[in-house]
């Protein structure tokens, strides 16, 4: 048992390492700006670690990231631009919700296309069923004809 | 008759996508420089921080841009190819030391060779975020009016030089003076 708290106990210790790696970044002085690298810092994808965001990297990289764009905001420039020069640099990829462009329209209307077509074979599957002679109360097929 | 072909369609095709996806590397992230103009940067040279680096550095010749360090092992592995590249003698190469420690450039260099015409030091990783580095070892291939013409991103080898660089080269060589 106590070797079970113990081992929980450095666990813990070393779930709340990393936490504070992460939010060891300094505040921006603008709660307004520090509201924008909040959302924008999670909407960047840390290109070392894919499947992870630059605010939840500790990849070298995510934190000169973080920095830049701690940086550019500080020179008073947009959410927009931000991530206009990231795309210039990083390509589309980047970002976690890409734009809407010509490459990317196929990868938005997906969702929709596949439901219309789910749709359009249920209905006529629908269709079809009601158009079925309906079974007689005794669960005998109905005779022919 | 069409019931069993449309799902036997469908299953072909995602077998297909499926088959393609599972030979391509997931790690690879093309780069939205290609055709584009290099970036602007400006860095302290490795051999001596009172002079630069900078793009206009590049300009003029057909030049290789490679991003390394000592803490990367792929870099370790192309170092061999670089010094065949450089003494060849046929392309200048330059370094971007990125995030790296002088000191264990410097002395990287003087052990294993040093293939590149000049080295700048980026320790803070601003001109490696200019030119969308993410991960080194990383190659760009740069034409006479500063074009980013190709990027490989792994360790280069001679095969990657011949199949990839060297008719992207000839042809910004032979475009360049019609």
């Amino acid at each position: 048992m106590r070797t079970v708290a113990l081992f929980s106990g450095i666990l813990l210790c070393l779930a709340t390492l990393s936490a504070w790696a992460i939010e060891h970044d300094e505040k921006l002085a603008d709660p307004a700006q520090q509201a924008v690298f909040d959302h924008l810092t999670n909407e960047v994808r840390c290109l070392v670690c894919q499947n992870q965001t630059i605010a939840d990297s500790t990849a070298p990289l995510a934190i000169d990231l973080r920095r830049e764009i701690r940086q550019m905001l500080e020179a008073g420039r947009s959410e927009e631009e931000i991530k206009t020069f990231l795309l210039d640099r990083y390509g589309d990829f980047v970002l976690y919700r890409p734009r809407w462009q010509a490459n990317t329209a196929l990868l938005w209307l997906a969702p929709v296309l596949l439901l219309l077509i789910g749709a359009g074979g249920l209905w006529r599957i629908i269709r079809r069923r009601a158009a079925l002679p309906v079974p007689s109360e005794d669960g005998d097929p109905p005779s022919a004809g | 008759m069409w019931r069993y072909l449309i799902p036997g369609a469908v299953f072909a095709l995602l077998v297909a996508v499926f088959a393609v996806g599972l030979y391509r590397d997931p790690g690879y992230v093309p780069s939205p420089l290609i055709g584009k103009p290099a970036p602007q940067f400006s860095l302290p040279r490795l051999d001596d921080p009172q002079m630069t680096l900078q793009r206009s550095d590049l300009l003029g010749k057909v030049s290789l841009v490679n991003v390394w360090g000592t803490w990367c092992s792929g870099c370790r592995q192309e170092h061999e190819t670089l010094l065949t590249l450089a003494q060849d003698g046929s392309i200048p190469i330059y370094g971007i030391n990125w995030k790296d420690d002088p000191a264990l450039a410097r002395q990287w260099l003087q052990q294993l060779g040093n293939p590149y015409a000049a080295v700048g030091v980026d320790e803070a990783g601003g001109a490696a975020i200019e030119w969308g580095v993410y991960g080194a070892p990383e190659t760009f291939l740069v034409g006479p009016d500063g074009t980013v013409l190709y990027k490989h991103i792994a360790p280069m080898t001679l095969a990657v030089w011949r199949d990839e660089f060297l008719p992207r080269i000839t042809a910004a060589r032979t475009g360049s003076k019609p």
